[in-house]
């Protein structure tokens, strides 16, 4: 047995949880171990691991794993891999599990059952929990559990895994000496083929044979799947999803920000004007505050997808979108991060864990970030505000809005080609990945699971992303206030520190594409968010108003100063940009490195840059310089 | 079982994609296009192995797919594709020469 390496938490036996997907699995771990939980990844590769620990009746500590759903122990995803691993005793830094715990779905023992057998074979000590036992029985499904475990060789329960009480029955077992060893390892060949007969010969034999309809599941079904209904739905939903995510955490992010605006004035005057007070207030106070403005969003989106998840729904809205999605090669799967990445792009790009294929989650997350985010409304609006003259189109459309719908339209336009290039130009993209979707029937989530689940988010948020985003807020600030302006200088303060100098010289690049050196200086403090460059120009045209007021002073200057061809490119800069390091930061959490947020961040730059270019060069010819 | 077999490979390869909608059919056997063989295993552990009752639900839109399929106790969403490596039959083999649709 491999029992080298051991993380996190070095004491105690170790369980491990293992069953097919939909199985219930989850839930039971939820109800064992309460919030006692630690959600980190496997190591090498970006595959959730979920380890908790509880106690048994005889007060005996025992540690927990969660392993990734697997229909059988050969594994056809990263996430099936780990499984096997671990149960191989193969996976790097984890040890071989005391107990196994096959977690069988009492609905569907025909398929579950082959799973338990192939662990049954691998020698390790094992026992059968029965989940949703009770549904099972709501359908008429009669289990004897004794039977059961004469039939298997392994010790059988009952479990409920949405109260309480359905496990201890469970828990009693694990206090029993006799099932923490290991029976005789059967030789380690692998047999799908009689696993399946042995399966039906069991099922045969203890009355289980016949197919149940799921009646209710059913009649669900033909109202979601309706070619017509079911779509109509699906909009409905979603537009839920979106308006919730969109409007509903607009409170509470103003909120915050209030909050870290009145902190940062109490702050500031406490402390005497000197660099340590910008310091606190620019950099850590702001940072804190830039972290936290995320939250709303994150929790208000997951709260839905745990709700959709839980219930069912998700796999079903993933069938209605996989023709929608699968030209331009991902799956319906897809959609809903898209979705919320108009609202923001560090949500949608953690919701992408939900897509189990590995290539298509890296595909989402990477074209996430050209959906319009609520953050580049303010530099839209300021643009569009400053240069687009107020007119109607055709006595029914407004040309601002129009230019701004335009803009939503250019990041789509842009998120589609590039995924399209990636199915059309790649191997991976080229190779037909099978759908094969399980779709459980429907469940009534409970706020058990919800809960963990959004704390989840949560607390992987903030210890993951909010440190590089407080990090990087500091190290901005720094750029943008050292050195100080020296003696006598005329212009602005920050002109005279190293992003100032960082954008001069940036000036040169962006030349070609009509932004001045004020612009360029802006981008580079505006690097923190993207809102952030409306108050750095503001900073930069040394105006002493700041917020909305800033805005108003901000608009008549620089439709006086900047050519249209100039704000064009900058808006058009605005749809590509990777201007957000909090974007970069959950990119290298969710991917596991840096390799690729650089390479997010390189094609973004290339793509803001060729589309500003031919927006200025465009401009410039129909005489808009 | 053992007519299923006989009467299916000489009558018809009727695949699950064409099946018609609510029709109880059990699986004949699974075949992998040249591109995936890795499919036929695949769709083995999701439970359609040789005899196993299925039943084409819904179809999606546009154009049909992808298709909600169950089998034994499970619904499965799978593409045309996938389905059409299901080789099926009627659950009755003695009203096969009918064929199943």
């Amino acid at each position: 047995m491999n029992q080298a390496v051991i993380h996190i938490h070095p004491s105690g036996p170790l369980l491990a949880l293992v069953g097919n997907p939909n199985c219930g699995k989850t839930a039971l771990f939820n109800l064992l171990t309460g919030s006692r939980q630690k959600v980190a990844n496997y190591a090498g590769v970006t595959v959730e691991r979920k380890e908790g620990r509880f106690i048994t009746p005889a007060g005996k500590s025992l540690r927990v794993l969660d392993l990734p759903g697997a229909y059988s122990l050969y594994p056809r995803s990263p996430d099936e891999r780990v499984t096997c691993d671990v149960l191989f005793g193969r996976a790097i830094g984890e040890k071989r599990p005391d107990l196994v715990v096959c977690v069988v779905d009492a609905t569907n023992l025909r398929r579950n059952l082959r799973l338990a057998l192939a662990i049954k074979r691998l020698g390790l000590p094992c026992v059968v929990a029965l989940n949703m036992a009770d549904l099972a029985e709501s359908r008429g499904i009669k289990i004897d559990p004794v039977a059961l475990a004469v039939e298997l060789g392994l010790p059988v329960v009952s479990t409920v895994a949405i109260k309480r009480s359905g496990v201890e029955s469970l828990l009693e077992l694990f206090d029993d000496q006799a099932v923490w060893r290991a029976s005789t390892p059967v030789s380690a060949s692998h047999s799908n083929e009689s696993d399946h007969v042995a399966v039906r010969h069991i099922l045969q034999r203890l009355d289980l044979d016949d197919v149940i309809p799921h009646t209710a599941s059913d009649r669900i079904d033909r109202v979601v799947l309706h070619p017509v209904v079911g779509p109509v739905l699906l909009a409905l939903v979603l537009f839920l999803v979106f308006q919730a995510v969109f409007a509903w955490a607009e409170t509470p992010m103003t909120l915050i920000k209030d909050v870290t605006t009145s902190l940062s004035d109490t702050v500031s005057a406490l402390l005497p004007d000197m660099w340590f007070r910008s310091l606190i207030v620019d950099g850590v106070i702001a940072g804190a505050g830039g972290v936290l403005v995320f939250l709303p969003q994150i929790v208000i989106l997951y709260f839905f997808i745990l709700v959709l998840e839980e219930s069912g729904y998700l796999p079903r809205a993933a069938f209605l979108l996989d023709r929608v999605m699968g030209s331009v090669g991902l799956s319906g799967r897809s959609f809903i991060p898209l979705l919320s990445s108009f609202a923001c792009a560090i949500p949608g790009i953690m919701a992408a864990r939900t897509i189990a294929n590995r290539r298509d989650r890296l595909v989402t997350i990477m074209i996430a970030p050209m959906m319009t985010c609520s953050a580049r409304l303010p530099v839209y609006a300021l643009l569009i505000g400053a240069f687009i003259p107020q007119r109607e189109l055709w006595g029914m459309m407004e040309l601002q809005g129009l230019i701004l719908l335009g803009l939503y339209f250019a990041g789509i336009f842009g998120a589609m080609a590039v995924a399209w290039v990636l199915k059309r130009f790649t191997s991976a993209g080229r190779e037909v990945r099978p759908l094969m979707m399980e779709l459980p029937s429907y469940h009534l989530p409970t706020v058990r699971n919800i809960a963990i689940g959004i704390w989840q988010r949560i607390s992987i948020f903030i210890k993951r992303v909010g440190g590089i985003i407080l990090f990087l807020t500091i190290l901005l600030w720094f750029l943008a206030s050292f050195p100080g302006a020296p003696d006598g200088a005329t212009g602005a303060a920050i002109e005279y520190s190293f992003a100032g100098m960082l954008g001069k010289a940036l000036a040169l690049v962006f030349e070609p594409i009509g932004f001045n050196w004020q612009i360029s200086i802006a981008l580079v403090p505006g690097l923190a968010a993207r809102e952030v460059a409306v108050s750095a120009l503001g900073t930069v045209y040394a105006l002493s108003a700041t917020g909305d007021a800033a805005v108003q002073a901000l608009a008549p200057l620089i439709a006086d100063q900047w050519s249209l061809a100039t704000a064009l490119s900058l808006l058009a800069w605005y749809v590509f940009v990777p201007q957000c390091l909090a974007t970069l930061a959950a990119v290298k959490r969710e991917t596991g490195g840096w390799t690729m947020p650089a390479i997010m961040a390189g094609y973004l730059f290339a793509l803001a840059y060729v589309a500003s270019f031919i927006a200025y060069r465009v401009a410039l010819t129909m005489g808009a310089g | 079982m053992n007519n299923v077999e006989n009467t299916l490979s000489v009558n018809f390869g009727a695949t699950l994609d064409l099946a018609s909608i609510g029709h109880a059919l059990i699986v004949h056997d699974v075949l992998a296009p040249h591109a995936a063989p890795e499919w036929a295993r695949w769709l083995e552990e999701i439970g359609f192995v040789v005899g196993e009752q299925v039943m084409l639900m819904a179809r999606g839109l546009p154009g049909g797919d992808p298709l909600v399929v169950r089998v034994g106790q499970s619904t499965f969403a799978l593409r045309r594709a996938e389905a059409a490596c299901v080789r099926i039959a009627s659950t009755n083999p003695v009203h096969d020469e009918r064929g199943p649709v």
